[in-house]
Protein backbone atom coordinates (compact mmCIF):
# COMPACT_ATOMS: atom_id res chain seq x y z
CA UNK A 1 0.00 0.00 0.00
CA UNK A 2 1.23 3.33 -0.95
CA UNK A 3 2.12 5.70 1.97
CA UNK A 4 -0.82 8.61 2.64
CA UNK A 5 -0.14 12.01 0.55
CA UNK A 6 -2.75 13.74 3.12
CA UNK A 7 -1.44 14.46 6.58
CA UNK A 8 -2.64 16.08 10.19
CA UNK A 9 -0.14 18.67 9.69
CA UNK A 10 2.12 19.92 12.65
CA UNK A 11 -0.25 21.94 14.86
CA UNK A 12 -3.46 18.92 14.80
CA UNK A 13 -0.18 16.38 15.69
CA UNK A 14 0.43 18.84 18.66
CA UNK A 15 -3.05 18.73 19.88
CA UNK A 16 -2.78 15.45 19.71
CA UNK A 17 0.39 15.38 21.56
CA UNK A 18 -0.40 17.00 23.86
CA UNK A 19 -3.79 15.55 24.58
CA UNK A 20 -5.92 18.59 24.03
CA UNK A 21 -7.74 17.30 20.65
CA UNK A 22 -10.64 15.28 22.06
CA UNK A 23 -11.66 11.87 21.74
CA UNK A 24 -13.23 11.49 18.29
CA UNK A 25 -10.64 13.77 16.51
CA UNK A 26 -7.72 11.90 18.39
CA UNK A 27 -9.69 8.66 17.40
CA UNK A 28 -9.25 10.07 13.44
CA UNK A 29 -5.72 11.13 13.93
CA UNK A 30 -4.39 7.92 15.40
CA UNK A 31 -6.05 5.75 13.09
CA UNK A 32 -4.23 8.28 10.27
CA UNK A 33 -0.92 7.33 12.20
CA UNK A 34 -1.55 3.41 11.92
CA UNK A 35 -1.07 3.97 8.01
CA UNK A 36 1.41 6.79 8.26
CA UNK A 37 5.07 5.67 9.75
CA UNK A 38 6.17 9.51 8.79
CA UNK A 39 3.20 10.91 11.42
CA UNK A 40 3.93 7.75 14.15
CA UNK A 41 7.32 9.45 13.98
CA UNK A 42 6.38 13.21 14.45
CA UNK A 43 4.42 12.47 17.50
CA UNK A 44 7.09 10.45 18.91
CA UNK A 45 9.23 13.89 18.53
CA UNK A 46 6.27 15.73 19.65
CA UNK A 47 5.84 13.46 23.08
CA UNK A 48 9.53 14.19 23.82
CA UNK A 49 8.51 17.67 23.69
CA UNK A 50 6.32 16.93 26.35
CA UNK A 51 9.11 15.04 28.19
CA UNK A 52 11.25 18.32 28.50
CA UNK A 53 8.45 21.17 29.00
CA UNK A 54 7.63 18.90 32.06
CA UNK A 55 11.26 18.46 33.16
CA UNK A 56 11.56 23.01 32.84
CA UNK A 57 8.00 23.12 34.95
CA UNK A 58 8.54 24.93 38.24
CA UNK A 59 8.53 22.02 41.14
CA UNK A 60 5.45 22.48 43.10
CA UNK A 61 5.49 21.14 46.94
CA UNK A 62 4.47 17.78 47.71
CA UNK A 63 3.32 16.57 51.24
CA UNK A 64 5.89 14.82 52.81
CA UNK A 65 3.76 11.98 53.63
CA UNK A 66 2.17 11.43 49.78
CA UNK A 67 5.53 8.96 48.82
CA UNK A 68 4.97 7.28 51.77
CA UNK A 69 1.27 6.55 51.21
CA UNK A 70 2.29 5.35 47.79
CA UNK A 71 4.63 3.16 48.91
CA UNK A 72 2.03 1.65 51.30
CA UNK A 73 -0.13 1.28 48.84
CA UNK A 74 2.30 -0.29 46.25
CA UNK A 75 2.94 -3.01 49.40
CA UNK A 76 -0.64 -3.71 49.51
CA UNK A 77 -0.52 -3.97 45.62
CA UNK A 78 2.24 -6.78 45.51
CA UNK A 79 0.66 -8.40 48.30
CA UNK A 80 -2.50 -9.23 46.33
CA UNK A 81 -0.39 -10.10 43.23
CA UNK A 82 0.03 -13.93 42.70
CA UNK A 83 3.11 -15.07 43.22
CA UNK A 84 5.97 -13.63 40.47
CA UNK A 85 5.09 -15.96 37.39
CA UNK A 86 6.38 -13.14 35.17
CA UNK A 87 8.30 -14.38 31.92
CA UNK A 88 11.66 -13.64 31.94
CA UNK A 89 13.48 -11.25 30.16
CA UNK A 90 12.18 -11.58 27.01
CA UNK A 91 8.75 -11.85 26.72
CA UNK A 92 7.36 -14.28 23.47
CA UNK A 93 6.80 -11.92 20.63
CA UNK A 94 3.17 -11.75 19.97
CA UNK A 95 1.54 -14.28 17.83
CA UNK A 96 1.22 -13.12 14.49
CA UNK A 97 -0.82 -14.88 11.54
CA UNK A 98 1.57 -16.90 9.16
CA UNK A 99 0.23 -14.75 6.48
CA UNK A 100 -1.43 -11.77 7.32
CA UNK A 101 -4.27 -11.84 4.60
CA UNK A 102 -4.12 -8.58 2.43
CA UNK A 103 -6.77 -9.18 -0.10
CA UNK A 104 -9.51 -11.50 1.76
CA UNK A 105 -9.94 -9.28 5.11
CA UNK A 106 -10.71 -5.92 3.64
CA UNK A 107 -11.24 -3.84 4.76
CA UNK A 108 -7.99 -3.63 7.13
CA UNK A 109 -9.04 -1.76 10.65
CA UNK A 110 -6.56 -0.98 12.38
CA UNK A 111 -6.06 -0.71 16.10
CA UNK A 112 -7.55 1.62 17.70
CA UNK A 113 -10.23 1.96 15.70
CA UNK A 114 -10.61 -1.66 15.49
CA UNK A 115 -11.10 -2.14 19.53
CA UNK A 116 -14.08 1.10 19.31
CA UNK A 117 -15.84 -1.30 17.05
CA UNK A 118 -15.34 -4.42 19.28
CA UNK A 119 -13.42 -6.22 16.55
CA UNK A 120 -14.40 -5.27 13.38
CA UNK A 121 -17.00 -4.55 11.02
CA UNK A 122 -19.13 -7.89 11.25
CA UNK A 123 -22.99 -8.16 12.24
CA UNK A 124 -22.39 -4.13 12.68
CA UNK A 125 -25.43 -2.15 11.93
CA UNK A 126 -25.69 0.79 9.50
CA UNK A 127 -27.71 3.26 9.88
CA UNK A 128 -29.13 5.31 6.89
CA UNK A 129 -28.46 8.56 6.04
CA UNK A 130 -29.16 9.47 2.35
CA UNK A 131 -29.92 6.59 -0.75
CA UNK A 132 -25.70 5.32 -1.04
CA UNK A 133 -24.61 6.56 2.16
CA UNK A 134 -25.05 4.78 5.71
CA UNK A 135 -22.75 5.43 9.11
CA UNK A 136 -22.27 3.38 12.25
CA UNK A 137 -21.75 5.89 15.15
CA UNK A 138 -19.37 5.46 17.83
CA UNK A 139 -19.07 6.13 21.34
CA UNK A 140 -16.42 9.24 21.46
CA UNK A 141 -17.70 11.73 24.53
CA UNK A 142 -19.32 14.35 24.06
CA UNK A 143 -17.22 17.09 21.93
CA UNK A 144 -17.45 15.18 18.77
CA UNK A 145 -20.05 13.14 16.57
CA UNK A 146 -17.40 10.53 15.24
CA UNK A 147 -18.91 7.66 12.83
CA UNK A 148 -17.79 5.63 10.09
CA UNK A 149 -19.14 6.58 6.84
CA UNK A 150 -20.07 4.42 3.98
CA UNK A 151 -20.50 5.65 0.48
CA UNK A 152 -21.16 3.76 -2.92
CA UNK A 153 -19.08 4.72 -6.09
CA UNK A 154 -19.96 8.05 -7.48
CA UNK A 155 -22.03 8.87 -4.39
CA UNK A 156 -21.44 12.67 -3.18
CA UNK A 157 -22.47 13.86 0.74
CA UNK A 158 -24.71 17.07 0.43
CA UNK A 159 -22.37 20.26 0.17
CA UNK A 160 -21.66 21.74 3.58
CA UNK A 161 -19.29 23.81 5.76
CA UNK A 162 -18.15 23.19 9.41
CA UNK A 163 -19.31 24.97 12.89
CA UNK A 164 -15.46 23.91 13.86
CA UNK A 165 -13.22 21.05 12.66
CA UNK A 166 -14.33 18.18 10.75
CA UNK A 167 -11.31 15.23 10.57
CA UNK A 168 -12.07 12.22 8.17
CA UNK A 169 -9.60 9.86 7.76
CA UNK A 170 -10.13 7.02 4.56
CA UNK A 171 -10.10 3.38 4.69
CA UNK A 172 -10.82 1.77 1.92
CA UNK A 173 -11.46 3.13 -1.65
CA UNK A 174 -11.46 7.14 -1.45
CA UNK A 175 -13.49 10.48 -2.01
CA UNK A 176 -12.66 14.02 -4.02
CA UNK A 177 -13.68 16.89 -3.06
CA UNK A 178 -12.50 20.62 -3.84
CA UNK A 179 -9.54 19.96 -1.72
CA UNK A 180 -8.16 17.16 -3.37
CA UNK A 181 -8.41 13.48 -3.73
CA UNK A 182 -8.56 10.97 -0.61
CA UNK A 183 -6.89 7.53 -0.64
CA UNK A 184 -6.67 5.07 2.15
CA UNK A 185 -4.96 6.27 5.39
CA UNK A 186 -5.60 10.37 4.11
CA UNK A 187 -6.43 13.00 6.09
CA UNK A 188 -8.62 15.73 4.92
CA UNK A 189 -9.75 18.37 7.62
CA UNK A 190 -12.66 21.02 7.53
CA UNK A 191 -12.85 23.79 8.89
CA UNK A 192 -15.29 26.77 8.62
CA UNK A 193 -13.35 28.37 5.83
CA UNK A 194 -14.16 25.39 3.55
CA UNK A 195 -17.59 24.12 1.96
CA UNK A 196 -17.15 21.05 -0.13
CA UNK A 197 -19.25 18.67 -1.66
CA UNK A 198 -17.36 15.12 -1.26
CA UNK A 199 -17.91 12.58 -4.00
CA UNK A 200 -17.31 8.99 -3.59
CA UNK A 201 -14.73 7.07 -6.13
CA UNK A 202 -16.56 4.93 -8.63
CA UNK A 203 -15.34 1.96 -5.96
CA UNK A 204 -16.81 3.76 -3.05
CA UNK A 205 -15.50 4.77 -0.18
CA UNK A 206 -15.26 4.12 3.68
CA UNK A 207 -13.99 6.44 5.93
CA UNK A 208 -13.93 7.47 9.80
CA UNK A 209 -15.04 11.21 10.07
CA UNK A 210 -15.11 13.36 13.66
CA UNK A 211 -17.07 16.60 13.54
CA UNK A 212 -16.73 19.14 16.17
CA UNK A 213 -19.07 22.22 16.38
CA UNK A 214 -21.54 20.64 13.80
CA UNK A 215 -22.29 21.03 10.19
CA UNK A 216 -24.04 23.40 7.91
CA UNK A 217 -25.36 21.92 4.31
CA UNK A 218 -25.31 25.19 1.96
CA UNK A 219 -26.90 23.50 -1.36
CA UNK A 220 -30.10 25.20 -2.01
CA UNK A 221 -32.30 22.04 -1.06
CA UNK A 222 -29.39 21.45 1.90
CA UNK A 223 -30.73 25.18 3.54
CA UNK A 224 -33.82 23.60 4.01
CA UNK A 225 -32.67 20.25 5.39
CA UNK A 226 -30.55 21.88 7.62
CA UNK A 227 -33.15 22.29 9.92
CA UNK A 228 -34.43 18.47 9.35
CA UNK A 229 -31.82 15.82 9.41
CA UNK A 230 -28.97 14.97 11.81
CA UNK A 231 -25.93 15.36 9.36
CA UNK B 1 30.29 18.45 38.55
CA UNK B 2 29.97 15.17 40.13
CA UNK B 3 28.53 12.77 37.28
CA UNK B 4 28.25 9.82 38.77
CA UNK B 5 24.64 9.88 40.24
CA UNK B 6 22.37 7.66 38.24
CA UNK B 7 20.06 9.27 35.63
CA UNK B 8 16.58 9.41 35.41
CA UNK B 9 16.15 6.14 32.72
CA UNK B 10 19.08 4.21 34.78
CA UNK B 11 16.14 4.94 38.03
CA UNK B 12 13.37 3.73 35.76
CA UNK B 13 15.08 0.31 34.19
CA UNK B 14 16.09 -0.29 37.99
CA UNK B 15 12.21 -0.03 39.13
CA UNK B 16 11.21 -2.11 36.34
CA UNK B 17 14.12 -4.68 36.52
CA UNK B 18 13.99 -4.89 40.25
CA UNK B 19 10.96 -3.22 41.35
CA UNK B 20 14.26 -1.10 43.43
CA UNK B 21 12.17 1.02 45.73
CA UNK B 22 14.65 3.26 46.55
CA UNK B 23 15.61 4.43 42.99
CA UNK B 24 11.24 4.55 42.53
CA UNK B 25 11.89 7.33 45.90
CA UNK B 26 14.35 9.33 43.60
CA UNK B 27 11.94 9.51 40.37
CA UNK B 28 9.35 10.31 42.70
CA UNK B 29 11.29 12.84 43.99
CA UNK B 30 12.05 14.44 40.43
CA UNK B 31 8.63 13.71 39.40
CA UNK B 32 5.66 14.03 41.26
CA UNK B 33 6.61 18.06 42.16
CA UNK B 34 7.15 18.71 38.45
CA UNK B 35 3.62 16.48 37.87
CA UNK B 36 1.74 18.65 40.61
CA UNK B 37 2.66 21.78 38.76
CA UNK B 38 1.18 19.92 35.48
CA UNK B 39 -1.81 19.11 36.75
CA UNK B 40 -2.78 22.74 38.77
CA UNK B 41 -1.93 24.20 35.25
CA UNK B 42 -4.83 21.95 34.03
CA UNK B 43 -6.80 23.59 37.28
CA UNK B 44 -6.69 20.99 39.48
CA UNK B 45 -6.75 21.77 43.27
CA UNK B 46 -3.54 21.18 45.22
CA UNK B 47 -5.41 17.89 47.23
CA UNK B 48 -6.88 16.79 43.93
CA UNK B 49 -3.71 17.18 41.75
CA UNK B 50 -1.41 15.30 45.10
CA UNK B 51 -3.94 12.28 44.81
CA UNK B 52 -3.54 12.06 40.79
CA UNK B 53 0.39 12.18 41.33
CA UNK B 54 -0.28 9.66 43.23
CA UNK B 55 -2.09 7.82 40.43
CA UNK B 56 -0.32 8.74 37.86
CA UNK B 57 3.40 7.69 39.70
CA UNK B 58 1.81 4.16 40.50
CA UNK B 59 1.44 3.79 36.73
CA UNK B 60 5.02 3.87 36.37
CA UNK B 61 5.35 1.65 39.21
CA UNK B 62 3.38 -0.69 37.52
CA UNK B 63 4.49 -0.42 34.05
CA UNK B 64 8.53 0.24 34.63
CA UNK B 65 9.21 -2.82 33.02
CA UNK B 66 7.60 -1.64 29.57
CA UNK B 67 9.95 1.09 29.73
CA UNK B 68 12.72 1.39 26.84
CA UNK B 69 15.24 3.93 27.15
CA UNK B 70 16.23 3.40 23.55
CA UNK B 71 12.64 4.70 22.22
CA UNK B 72 12.02 7.35 25.21
CA UNK B 73 13.58 9.70 27.79
CA UNK B 74 12.08 9.36 31.14
CA UNK B 75 10.68 12.19 31.23
CA UNK B 76 8.80 11.86 27.75
CA UNK B 77 7.82 8.15 29.10
CA UNK B 78 6.52 9.61 32.45
CA UNK B 79 5.06 12.41 30.26
CA UNK B 80 2.78 10.15 27.90
CA UNK B 81 1.32 8.31 30.82
CA UNK B 82 0.65 11.36 33.01
CA UNK B 83 -1.11 12.76 30.05
CA UNK B 84 -3.18 9.68 29.27
CA UNK B 85 -4.08 9.79 33.22
CA UNK B 86 -5.30 13.15 33.23
CA UNK B 87 -7.36 12.74 30.19
CA UNK B 88 -9.21 9.65 31.68
CA UNK B 89 -9.42 11.55 35.46
CA UNK B 90 -10.20 15.30 34.35
CA UNK B 91 -12.09 14.69 30.74
CA UNK B 92 -13.51 10.89 31.57
CA UNK B 93 -12.03 10.37 27.96
CA UNK B 94 -10.10 7.40 26.59
CA UNK B 95 -7.16 7.95 24.77
CA UNK B 96 -6.99 6.28 21.05
CA UNK B 97 -3.49 5.43 20.38
CA UNK B 98 -2.06 2.97 17.62
CA UNK B 99 -0.77 -0.59 19.08
CA UNK B 100 3.03 -0.38 17.97
CA UNK B 101 2.60 -4.56 17.78
CA UNK B 102 -0.67 -3.80 15.26
CA UNK B 103 -0.29 -6.51 11.96
CA UNK B 104 -2.06 -3.78 10.68
CA UNK B 105 0.16 -1.48 11.32
CA UNK B 106 1.38 0.16 7.83
CA UNK B 107 5.09 -0.38 8.54
CA UNK B 108 7.97 1.94 7.62
CA UNK B 109 9.77 1.58 4.41
CA UNK B 110 13.11 1.39 5.90
CA UNK B 111 14.71 2.19 9.25
CA UNK B 112 17.56 5.07 9.15
CA UNK B 113 20.17 3.29 11.53
CA UNK B 114 21.36 6.23 13.02
CA UNK B 115 17.57 6.91 14.08
CA UNK B 116 17.83 5.23 17.17
CA UNK B 117 20.52 7.51 18.80
CA UNK B 118 19.69 7.89 22.18
CA UNK B 119 16.96 9.17 23.68
CA UNK B 120 18.57 10.54 26.39
CA UNK B 121 21.35 12.56 24.25
CA UNK B 122 19.05 14.01 22.04
CA UNK B 123 16.90 15.08 24.76
CA UNK B 124 19.69 16.96 26.00
CA UNK B 125 19.40 18.71 22.89
CA UNK B 126 16.17 19.43 23.34
CA UNK B 127 16.13 20.45 26.07
CA UNK B 128 19.13 23.45 25.06
CA UNK B 129 16.93 24.04 21.89
CA UNK B 130 13.93 24.84 24.47
CA UNK B 131 15.38 27.70 25.90
CA UNK B 132 16.82 29.46 22.86
CA UNK B 133 13.09 29.37 21.44
CA UNK B 134 11.90 33.12 20.70
CA UNK B 135 9.40 34.10 23.55
CA UNK B 136 6.34 33.86 22.30
CA UNK B 137 6.96 30.76 20.01
CA UNK B 138 7.68 29.14 23.75
CA UNK B 139 4.72 30.52 25.33
CA UNK B 140 2.46 28.96 22.62
CA UNK B 141 3.96 25.78 22.98
CA UNK B 142 3.39 25.91 27.02
CA UNK B 143 -0.31 26.94 26.27
CA UNK B 144 -0.62 24.11 23.85
CA UNK B 145 0.97 21.12 26.02
CA UNK B 146 -0.02 22.35 29.36
CA UNK B 147 -4.15 24.07 28.64
CA UNK B 148 -6.28 21.48 27.42
CA UNK B 149 -7.17 23.52 24.74
CA UNK B 150 -6.67 22.65 21.08
CA UNK B 151 -4.69 25.44 19.03
CA UNK B 152 -8.17 26.51 17.51
CA UNK B 153 -9.04 27.73 21.07
CA UNK B 154 -6.13 28.98 22.28
CA UNK B 155 -6.34 32.04 18.80
CA UNK B 156 -10.09 32.52 20.10
CA UNK B 157 -9.12 32.86 23.69
CA UNK B 158 -6.34 34.46 23.18
CA UNK B 159 -6.77 37.16 20.46
CA UNK B 160 -4.29 35.20 18.79
CA UNK B 161 -4.39 35.18 14.78
CA UNK B 162 -5.41 31.64 13.73
CA UNK B 163 -2.64 31.64 11.61
CA UNK B 164 -0.10 33.59 13.45
CA UNK B 165 -0.77 30.48 16.01
CA UNK B 166 0.03 27.74 13.86
CA UNK B 167 2.95 29.49 12.18
CA UNK B 168 4.34 30.06 15.80
CA UNK B 169 3.83 26.78 16.80
CA UNK B 170 5.12 25.24 13.02
CA UNK B 171 8.22 27.62 13.63
CA UNK B 172 9.06 26.11 17.07
CA UNK B 173 8.65 22.40 16.40
CA UNK B 174 10.94 22.95 12.91
CA UNK B 175 13.79 24.13 15.48
CA UNK B 176 12.91 21.80 17.82
CA UNK B 177 12.92 18.69 15.38
CA UNK B 178 15.97 19.48 14.00
CA UNK B 179 17.37 19.43 17.52
CA UNK B 180 16.34 16.11 17.73
CA UNK B 181 16.99 14.57 14.43
CA UNK B 182 20.34 16.22 14.30
CA UNK B 183 23.45 14.14 15.32
CA UNK B 184 25.96 17.51 15.38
Amino acid sequence: MSLPSHHPGDTLLIDYAGGALCEGASLVVATHMAFCPCCRRMVGEMEAVGGALLDDLEPDSVSPDCLDALLARIDRDESLRPPPCRPALQPPAPQRPAHTPTTAARPIIPEPLRGYLGGGLEGKRWRFLQPGMAVIDLRTGSSAVTRLVRMKGGVAAPQHTHGDIELTVVLEGGFSDELGSFQPGDIAIGDPSIEHRPVADPEGCLCLSATIGGLRLTGPIGRILNRFMDF
Amino acid sequence: MADTAPSLEDLLVAVGREQDRLAFGALFGHFAPRLKTYLRRLGCESGAAEELVQEVMLLVWRRAETYDPAQASASTWVFTIARNKRVDSLRREQRPEIDPSDPALVPEADEPADRRVEARQSNDRLRAALKDLPPEQAELLRMAYFEDKPHSVISAEHGIPLGTVKSRLRLAMDRLRKALRDVA
